[in-house]
Formats: C-alpha cells, sequence, structure tokens
C-alpha cells in the first residue's frame, strides 16, 4: 500500500488564490475609492489658478531684472504671494509703492523679457478653510464653499427623513404586531417592488407628480418648478421599504416570550407593541434610520431631476437648490476634461459624501453591535 | 347576584365542558373542574396533552395565537370570562401569569416590576410598591443594591423570581404558572416551590408542571390530563386531592402515569 | 361586568384601590394608534399606485398632430400615400427633400435596395413630417374625450386627434431621435443589454469565488475579518461614488484597455476617449460586487455542513467537495441573489452619467468599446427635456425598463421558489 504522504495539489492552490483575490478586490476597491477621491481632492485644494490682479507691470523687464514696477490699479500685492507674468511664475519677496521685488523663475518657469503693459496674475488656492466655511459655490469665479450644495443635501435629507421616518416605523409595526399573515403576504411584495422601482423613475415622479402637486396646494408663486421639497418627500417615499423592512426585522427579532409576558400583566396590544417591543427593538430601529439617511444623503437621480440646476443657498425647500449628487452628476454629464477644477472638485464633494455616508454606515453599524439585547 | 354570596363561593375558577381548538385541531376536549381560592392546584400529564392551552384558557392567552377557540365556560368569581363584553385586559390585569422560560423585559430590574403596575394607573407609592413585590418574590435581599441594572444581568432563578415580582405587583387574583421551574437548576427550582407555599396565602395558583414529585410537593390538589378519545383531544380524566392522586389514584392511566409507568 | 370594579369580592380590595387601569381610554389610546399604522402602510400603497398612475398616465393619451404636408395631397391618381408603388414614394421622396438629403439616402444604400416599408418611413419623415402639437393625460383623455375633441379641433384645426399610445413596437425598434415623434428606445435597450452584459461576466464569477472565499477558507484572521467588513460598507456606499470611480479607474487610467486601443480596436475618434460600454459594465460590476457577494455567502452558509463532511470523508478535497456538491446546492440561492443584483445595475443612471454616457448617439452598439446610452440615461435625459412629448417618450420608456425589470424579478422569485422547494 502506498504511504500516506501529502500530495502536492497544484491546482487547489491555484483555485484558492484566485479566490482570494476575488474577495480582496473588495480591499482594492474600496483603496481605489479612497485614492482616487483623496488625490484628487488634494489636486483641488493644492491646485494654483491665476486671478487677474487687473495690475500691469509699467515699465518693460528683462529676465535678470529682480524689481518690477506696476501701477496702482487693481488688487494690491502683498509680499510672499506667488504671481505670473505671461507663463512665469514669479514670488512677491518685498513690496515698496510701486517697486515689486521678486524672485523669478519659480516651478520650472524660465525668466523672460516682458513688456509693459501686461497683466500680472495671482495665484489663488481653494483653501480647505473657505471651502468649508463659505456659502458660494461659483467655480466660474474662483469661489467654492461647499454650504449650498451641503445645504440642499442636508435639506432634501431632512425632508425625506420626515416622510420615511415615522411612516416606515409606523408600517413595520403594523407589519410586525398587527398584521395577519394574509395581509403581511400582500404588503411585504408591494414593498418590494416600491424597493425595486429605480431611482430614475422616481425623480420622473417627483418632477411631473410631486412637484405639480405641490405647486397646486402651495401656490405656483410660492413653489418653483424645481426644488427641494418635491425631491426630498420622493426620496422619502424612496426609503420607507428600507426603513420598514429593517425596522420591521429589528421587531420580528424581540422574542415573542417578551410578548407574552406583557399581555399576560394585562397589557394591550398597542401598550405590547409601543412599551415592551419598541423599546427593545430600539437598537435595530436606530440602524435603520442610520442606514436610512445615509440613504437619502447619497440618493442622486431624484435631486438631478427635480431639485434644480444651480448651487443655490437657501432654507426655503420650494426654491430650487442643487445637492452635491446633483452637481457631480450634473458637472460630469457634459463635456468634462481631466485635470480642469470641475474635474477635480467632483472628487472633492464625492469625497465629502463618502466620509459622511461611510461615517453613518459605521456608526449604524456600531449601534447594532453596541446596543443588541442579548436574551437568553 | 348578591355580594356576600359571591365572596363565599370557595371557588375562583369554574370551567363547564371546555372544548379548545386551533383552526381544525381540537387541543382540549370536555374540561370540567373547580379550582379553590388560596390553593395550590397542579395540572399533570404527559407533554402535549394540552397541559399548557388548559392554563392559559384561564387568562386567555389562548386568542394572541391566530385560530384558536374556545367552546364552553370558565367562570371566574361566577362571572364567565369569555362572555363577549369581556374585555381580555381585565381579565389578564385580574389574572396574572408566569412562563416556562424566565422572560424578564430588557429594563431595567425595578422597571421590570413597575411596568404593570404603572400602565394600569398604580396611584401609590412605586418604590413601596416595587420592594413589597421584590419581598415577596423573596428576591429583595439580593437585587436591592442593583435595582437599575438590567433584568436580564439576572441569574435564570433570580430571572423567574423577577418574574414572579412582575406579576404579583399588579396585584393579581390569580397567579398561572405555566412549568415555572422547568428551565431552572434544582436550588432554584426548591426556591421557587418554597415561594409559592408563602404565595398561597395570598393568591391562587394554577400550575402546570411535568415533575410529578413536584407536584406532589406543592399542590393540595391535582388534575392529571391525558390524551383520549379517537380526537386524541386532551382531557382532565382525574381531579382530586393531590394525596389521593399520588396514593391511591382511581384511573389505572392516572396510575401508570405517577407510577412511571407511562410517558 | 370586568368593566367595573367590584372590591368586595377580591381578596386585596385596599391595595387594588390603588390601581386606576382606565381601561377606556387605553383601548381608544390603541385604536387611534392602529388607525395611524394603517393610514401609514395605505399611503405607502397610494404612492406606489400615484406612482404606476402617473407612468401611465402620460404613455398613454390623445394627441394632436399637425402634418406639415398633407398627405392626402401626396396620393397620386387616388391611391392613398400607404399603398403606392415603392418607385411612386422614392418619386415623392425626390420631390420635396433638398437634392443634398436625396442624395445622402442614396449614399447609404441604392434607391432601389431600400424596401417600401423604409421608403415609406423616409417619406413619412422628411415630408409629411408629422408633428405633435399637444398630448392629453389618459386621465382627461378618458374622462373628457368630448371636451378634449372641441378643444382641439378650435385650436389645431387641421391636426388630427388620435388616442396614441406613445409605447408602440415602432418605439421598441426605433433608435433615438431628435423628434419625440420618431425617437425610439432601440439604441438604449441594446445599451443596456450589452452593459449588463459585460456587468455579469465580470462581477458574477468574482463575487461568487469571493463568497465562496469567505465561506470555505476562511479561518478567522484579521485580514479577513477586514475583507468582510469591507465589503459589508462598501455595500453602503452611494451608487454616484463608484461612478466616479469608474470614472477615474476605467475611464482615465485604463484608458487604452477600455476603450479598446490596446487591441487595436478603435473604431472611431469618439469612442477612444474610454467612455465605453466596457467602462459602463466594469464600473456597475463593481457596484453590485458586494450586493453578489453577501447574496451568495447566505446561499452557501445554508448549504448543510453534514454534506460538506460526507465529501470530506471520502476523501475529496477541498475545492471537489465545493465544486461537487457546495455550490450545486447553493446555487439556485446564488442565481436568485445574482439576479436581484442585476437588477439593481439595471435600473442605475448616476453612475453612468459620470462614466460618460453618451448623450446622443443613433448607432446600434457593436461591442464592449462602443459608445453607450442605456435606458435609465435615456428617461433622464428626455425627463430633463421641457417638452412635454418627451415626458410622454419618458413615460413610455420607464414602462420598458419596468417590464424589463419585472421580468428580472419574477425570475428570481421562479429561482426562489423552487429552491425552497427543493429544501
Amino acid at each position: 500500500m502506498n504511504k500516506l504522504h501529502k500530495r502536492p495539489r497544484r491546482g487547489e492552490g491555484f483555485i484558492q488564490g484566485f479566490l482570494f483575490l476575488a474577495a480582496a478586490l473588495s480591499i482594492l476597491t474600496t483603496v481605489g475609492i479612497v485614492y482616487e477621491l483623496g488625490k484628487e481632492s488634494l489636486n483641488f485644494f493644492t491646485r494654483q489658478m491665476w486671478e487677474n490682479t487687473n495690475k500691469q507691470i509699467v515699465a518693460d523687464v528683462r529676465p535678470e531684472d529682480l524689481t518690477l514696477t506696476i501701477n496702482s490699479s487693481g488688487s494690491d500685492l502683498h509680499s510672499g504671494e506667488i504671481i505670473k507674468i505671461s507663463e512665469e511664475i514669479m514670488q512677491v519677496t518685498a513690496v515698496a509703492g510701486g517697486q515689486v521685488t521678486v524672485a523669478r523663475g519659480l516651478q520650472n518657469t524660465t525668466p523672460g523679457a516682458y513688456n509693459a503693459g501686461l497683466d500680472i496674475f495671482e495665484s489663488r488656492r481653494v483653501s480647505l478653510v473657505k471651502f468649508f466655511t463659505t456659502t458660494r459655490w461659483e467655480p466660474q469665479i474662483g469661489n467654492f464653499g461647499i454650504w449650498p450644495l451641503l445645504n440642499a443635501t442636508l435639506m432634501t435629507s431632512l425632508m425625506a427623513m420626515l416622510v420615511a421616518l415615522p411612516l416606515g416605523l409606523s408600517i413595520a409595526i403594523y407589519l410586525s404586531e398587527y398584521a395577519s399573515q394574509r395581509v403581511r403576504s400582500w404588503l411585504k411584495p408591494i414593498l418590494e417592488v416600491l424597493a425595486g422601482i429605480p431611482t430614475v423613475v422616481y425623480g420622473y415622479f417627483a418632477l411631473t407628480f410631486m412637484t405639480p402637486l405641490l405647486r397646486s396646494v402651495f401656490g405656483k408663486g410660492v413653489v418653483e418648478i424645481y426644488n427641494t421639497a418635491a425631491a426630498g418627500i420622493v426620496i422619502g417615499i424612496l426609503v420607507i421599504p428600507l426603513v420598514s423592512s429593517m425596522s420591521e426585522d429589528a421587531l420580528r427579532a424581540v422574542p415573542v416570550s417578551l410578548r407574552q409576558a406583557a399581555y399576560g400583566l394585562g397589557a394591550t396590544r398597542l401598550e405590547v407593541a409601543l412599551k415592551v417591543v419598541l423599546p427593545a427593538a430600539i437598537s435595530g430601529i436606530t440602524a435603520a434610520f442610520i442606514v436610512a439617511i445615509s440613504r437619502a444623503i447619497g440618493e442622486t437621480m431624484i435631486v438631478a431631476i427635480a431639485a434644480g440646476a444651480g448651487p443655490n443657498f437657501t432654507f426655503n425647500p420650494f426654491k430650487s437648490a442643487e445637492t452635491m449628487t446633483g452637481h457631480i452628476v450634473r458637472i460630469s454629464g457634459g463635456d468634462l476634461s481631466y485635470d480642469s477644477i470641475d474635474y477635480n472638485s467632483i472628487f472633492a464633494i464625492g469625497l465629502v459624501l463618502f466620509v459622511i455616508t461611510l461615517g453613518l454606515n459605521i456608526v449604524s453599524q456600531r449601534v447594532v453591535r453596541k446596543f443588541r439585547e442579548v436574551y437568553d | 347576584m348578591s355580594q356576600a354570596v359571591i365572596s363565599k363561593n370557595p371557588y375562583v375558577f369554574e370551567v363547564r365542558d371546555l372544548n379548545i381548538f386551533y383552526d381544525d385541531f381540537k387541543a382540549v376536549t370536555d374540561v370540567n373542574l373547580k379550582i379553590e381560592r388560596n390553593k395550590i392546584t397542579a395540572i399533570i400529564g404527559p407533554s402535549g396533552c394540552g397541559k399548557s392551552t388548559l392554563l392559559r384558557a384561564f387568562n386567555r392567552m389562548n386568542e394572541l395565537v391566530p385560530g384558536t377557540r374556545v367552546e364552553g365556560e370558565v367562570l371566574f368569581d361566577s362571572q364567565n370570562l369569555y362572555a363577549p363584553d369581556v374585555d381580555p385586559i381585565e381579565v389578564r390585569y385580574r389574572i396574572g401569569m408566569v412562563f416556562q422560560k424566565p422572560n424578564p423585559f430588557p429594563k431595567s430590574i425595578y422597571e421590570n416590576v413597575a411596568w404593570g403596575a404603572r400602565i394600569h394607573g398604580y396611584q401609590g407609592d412605586m418604590d413601596e410598591l416595587v420592594e413589597r413585590s421584590l419581598r415577596s418574590a423573596a428576591l429583595w435581599d439580593e437585587v436591592k443594591d442593583k435595582l437599575d441594572q438590567s433584568g436580564l444581568s439576572l441569574s435564570g432563578g433570580q430571572q423567574q423570581r423577577l418574574c414572579i415580582a412582575r406579576a404579583i405587583a399588579v396585584e393579581p387574583e390569580v397567579i398561572l404558572m405555566d412549568e415555572p421551574a422547568s428551565a431552572l437548576d434544582p436550588i432554584a427550582t426548591l426556591k421557587i416551590e418554597e415561594l409559592m407555599q408563602e404565595l398561597k396565602k395570598d393568591y391562587t395558583i394554577a400550575v402546570v408542571t411535568h415533575n410529578m414529585q413536584q407536584a406532589a410537593r406543592v399542590s393540595d390538589y391535582t388534575a392529571m390530563m391525558m390524551l383520549t378519545g379517537d380526537s386524541r383531544a386532551g382531557t382532565v380524566i382525574e381531579y382530586t386531592d393531590t394525596k389521593v392522586i399520588f396514593t391511591m389514584p382511581k384511573d389505572k392511566r392516572t396510575e401508570d402515569y405517577v407510577t412511571g409507568r407511562f410517558g | 361586568m370586568f368593566n367595573k370594579r367590584k372590591p368586595s369580592q377580591v381578596p386585596h380590595d385596599a391595595e387594588k384601590d390603588a390601581f386606576q387601569p382606565h381601561l377606556h381610554s387605553r383601548h381608544r389610546a390603541g385604536r387611534v394608534w392602529l388607525l395611524v399604522f394603517q393610514v401609514s402602510t395605505l399611503i405607502g400603497i397610494v404612492a406606489l399606485s400615484a406612482l404606476l398612475y402617473n407612468v401611465a398616465n402620460a404613455a398613454f393619451g390623445y394627441a394632436a398632430i399637425e402634418n406639415k404636408v398633407d398627405p392626402a395631397s401626396l396620393s397620386i391618381n387616388g391611391i392613398p400615400l400607404e399603398q403606392l408603388h415603392p418607385l411612386d414614394l422614392t418619386y415623392i421622396l425626390q420631390e420635396h427633400v433638398s437634392e443634398g438629403l436625396f442624395r445622402k439616402f442614396a449614399r447609404e444604400k441604392p434607391m432601389e435596395e431600400y424596401s417600401r416599408e423604409e421608403i415609406y418611413d423616409l417619406v413619412m419623415r422628411w415630408v409629411v413630417q408629422p408633428q405633435v402639437v399637444e398630448t392629453w393625460t389618459l386621465f382627461d383623455s378618458l374622462a373628457h374625450r368630448d371636451e378634449i375633441m372641441r378643444q382641439a379641433a378650435e385650436k389645431y384645426p387641421q391636426a388630427r386627434i388620435f388616442f396614441r399610445s406613445w409605447l408602440t413596437s415602432q418605439f421598441l425598434t426605433t433608435p433615438q431621435s431628435s423628434k419625440p415623434e420618431f425617437a425610439g428606445v432601440r439604441t438604449a435597450i441594446l445599451g443596456s443589454l450589452w452593459t449588463i452584459l459585460i456587468t455579469l461576466l465580470f462581477a458574477f464569477p468574482v463575487g461568487v469565488g469571493a463568497a465562496i472565499y469567505l465561506e470555505e477558507y476562511t479561518i478567522d484572521t484579521p485580514l479577513n475579518r477586514i475583507i468582510q467588513t469591507n465589503i459589508n460598507n462598501l455595500a453602503g456606499v452611494p451608487s454616484i461614488i463608484y461612478g466616479i470611480l469608474g470614472l477615474a479607474i476605467f475611464v482615465r487610467l485604463l484608458e487604452p484597455l477600455t476603450s479598446g486601443a490596446l487591441f487595436g480596436y478603435v473604431k472611431d475618434a469618439t469612442t477612444a476617449n474610454g467612455r465605453t460600454i466596457l467602462s459602463a459594465g466594469l464600473t456597475l460590476g463593481l457596484l453590485i460586487l458586494p450586493l453578489i457577494i453577501i447574496n451568495a455567502q447566505e446561499a452557501i452558509r445554508a448549504v448543510p455542513g453534514s454534506l460538506r463532511q460526507a465529501s470530506l470523508g471520502l476523501g475529496a478535497t477541498r475545492w471537489q467537495t465545493i465544486w461537487h456538491h457546495v455550490l450545486p446546492s447553493a446555487l439556485p440561492g446564488i442565481l436568485t441573489g445574482a439576479i436581484l443584483a442585476v437588477s439593481r445595475a439595471v435600473g442605475e443612471t448616476a453612475p453612468l452619467v459620470v462614466v460618460g454616457a453618451s448623450t446622443f448617439i443613433t448607432f446600434d452598439p457593436d461591442g464592449p468599446f462602443s459608445k453607450f446610452t442605456t435606458l435609465p440615461i435615456q428617461i433622464y435625459q428626455w425627463t430633463a427635456r421641457p417638452q412635454a412629448e418627451f415626458r410622454n417618450i419618458a413615460a413610455a420608456a420607464i414602462l420598458v425598463l419596468l417590464a424589463l425589470l419585472l421580468t428580472l424579478n419574477a425570475s428570481a422569485v421562479l429561482l426562489r421558489n423552487r429552491f425552497s422547494r427543493r429544501l
């Protein structure tokens, strides 16, 4: 008889290698997302944009000159600023009235000779502080404050939650604590259908149904054709099935014995549902809520179609305003050239979006893990 | 009906021709029995003979299972629990229940006891009620320093006594116990049995058990249930003084069962 | 009875007095809240109904159509246009369109090779030129028929008014057009099918492979736990982020690959920028990968361990066990999950906009390196147009999309039922 030697099984090893790579691809995806968003966002924030100072040099400049004579029009120059004349980049080292001392030929440009009358451009960067604190998003003139976009996102999401959380939770309680098997077997597929409809169809619904509805209720003068309210309400409808099914799972996971204990004490069905089952399922329901918020923040097509094109910092839900996702879609829908500030900006917005939604998802997982009641 | 007559009635429950169905399946058939006040009545019998179903008929817990139907009468202080105008919530408020597996709410020990009293609009001193209930359940000394801890943090036996305290706090007239010690170890079981002896001074207790020694130790009366007839539905085949059941049962099947020749 | 306290019959009268159960108001609260729950559920159903009604409302209804040239005036010797001989039709076409345009038709293929239908189509499109001047919703069409007829006759005396379904066989088989009367979804359907094919070819093997690895090979190492957590997190990343990733990786970084340049396949300069079906399919593949993995994991987990032990006990290797026993048992579940994931991909719009779906193409995609559009993209673009007629064809396209999804989901349900029967 052969000895029980270990036989090399190269095929097995190869297959296992492939399977591992398949699983590891998910890590690569995450790394890709983080790397690309990070890299392009970095480009966004370090990118030099040239803004015309409306100042001109008033005397000819030779390549070896370190002093420029400038006129007094336009915005002032300050020591330390990076400026550009023609293609050459320089740094201002001192300013004395109409005389500016500069270091020449920076960033691998070659010092050249320039005629009087050339414009002086000033380097501007998108500052992180301004990005997060200012309320104007006007790429044409170099204003990149994310608040108009973020605010619109928060408005639509808030609106969506006002619709989805109470309705979704009510449906979940009804399904889990009241509905008979027969009713459930009807309702669940309806909710699944609702969940399976593509978001672009919801966008169509928002624009051609919800907006006219709002306009007929509140008046055409009050509600604009594109508005965050219609988009938000429809996002709410979109996430109802998510809230209801996750919450229902949490409610049904509460042991029957707890319900019996409460009934045995003479509690009504409502008291059992709201005072025993609901508190016991609160971690799962919280998680459902958080996931729903994350979903609403990331929702794109509904806002792209119905909320409006063009950043607008407003708290009026009946006015048009562009969300982060809506902005990304609109900008990238046109002809987008790589290495443009627009191209960079969608990554910066994407990074903010990614951080928010990932944060929410992680929090929801924590909530489930930390507050899960252990029965038995 | 004068109140004097009612208070003299020594029987808390009077069951008349009770049949219980799950959809088309008949689970309990033709039960007639009376349960005496301030006594412990045990219901014994082999698995699946409808003991728990019968017990749950005493506070209408059965109807939480869809498709359950009850025929016949269960008189509680001469009132039929199954009369159309009777509110099951009121029934369960006055007839408490302790379950097979300890099932404290995922709330603090204090809240577990106070919860039932609170939903029924208890007006008195809640702290005092909680302490009194926990003392009655012989649990006070063990938990008085950790009332704000989760009820689930207690041991199995403590959890079951917490559930008894919870039932007592609503001040029911009857406590139904569905195999209250079956999930517990022998020491915890003993504690529950001692507690039952204490409780019967104030309450009427009906207890389902599959443990015959337990029935013999704790109960005053014993009902023996068995599957009978073609429909194989459970019924009470013998109901009398516990001592009699265990020493000189009239029914051959009871004798086989209590002597271990059955099930 | 039980609604009244009878203190004398209760052993603990004094204490029971401390309770005020207020059963009446508690039951009332119960009824009120039940109503709240029921109404909430009803709102959900109403929302779904409103959505479907809204689509159907726009997809069908009366339309008033005006012709630039009255077809009756084109009849020759009393024979109506529809019955004319191809030669007569060609003659009419030549008479009415510019010389340059006619030469263009002739350049595509010799006029005699055109079928009668094709020439008739050209005559309709370029000579008769019907134009929708107004449309009415299905609801109005059914409820106020006479009113519409009267109004239309007043406003558009030249127009023909008829009940029109915007979803026709012609709609399914003609390519995109700038005129809603002639626009169809052929290009978009083919684009969707091609994209999904790529998505499946990529995501299915990789997703199932990852699931097998995680369920059958993993020991609880930190790396594997990170992979698992990571997959769960990826499932929650908004789809538009995948679009941005696809733009950066597939369109830009891997442009030589996704444009086909690497294989010497560049049909025209406009596809060489990487905004191709391949990029779109791979992007959607990444998007649904977590869903496929999670679903496949569940299916594999449901295979009883005894089956594995039986196989391993016979001396089979691990892979033999998986290939011969675990996968066949788990396959229906895996397929169900994959179909559901694909139906998610079919409906995705945002990532494809970012990856660079074409805004207007009229030719069929012919491979992974073609420019593309898909059904949802088409719906988005038509919805965004201000003219009412585009709403009508957007609604018709939505019906096509929903029908496609319904088919997919129905097959998933069938599979699931077969699966559960076998267990």
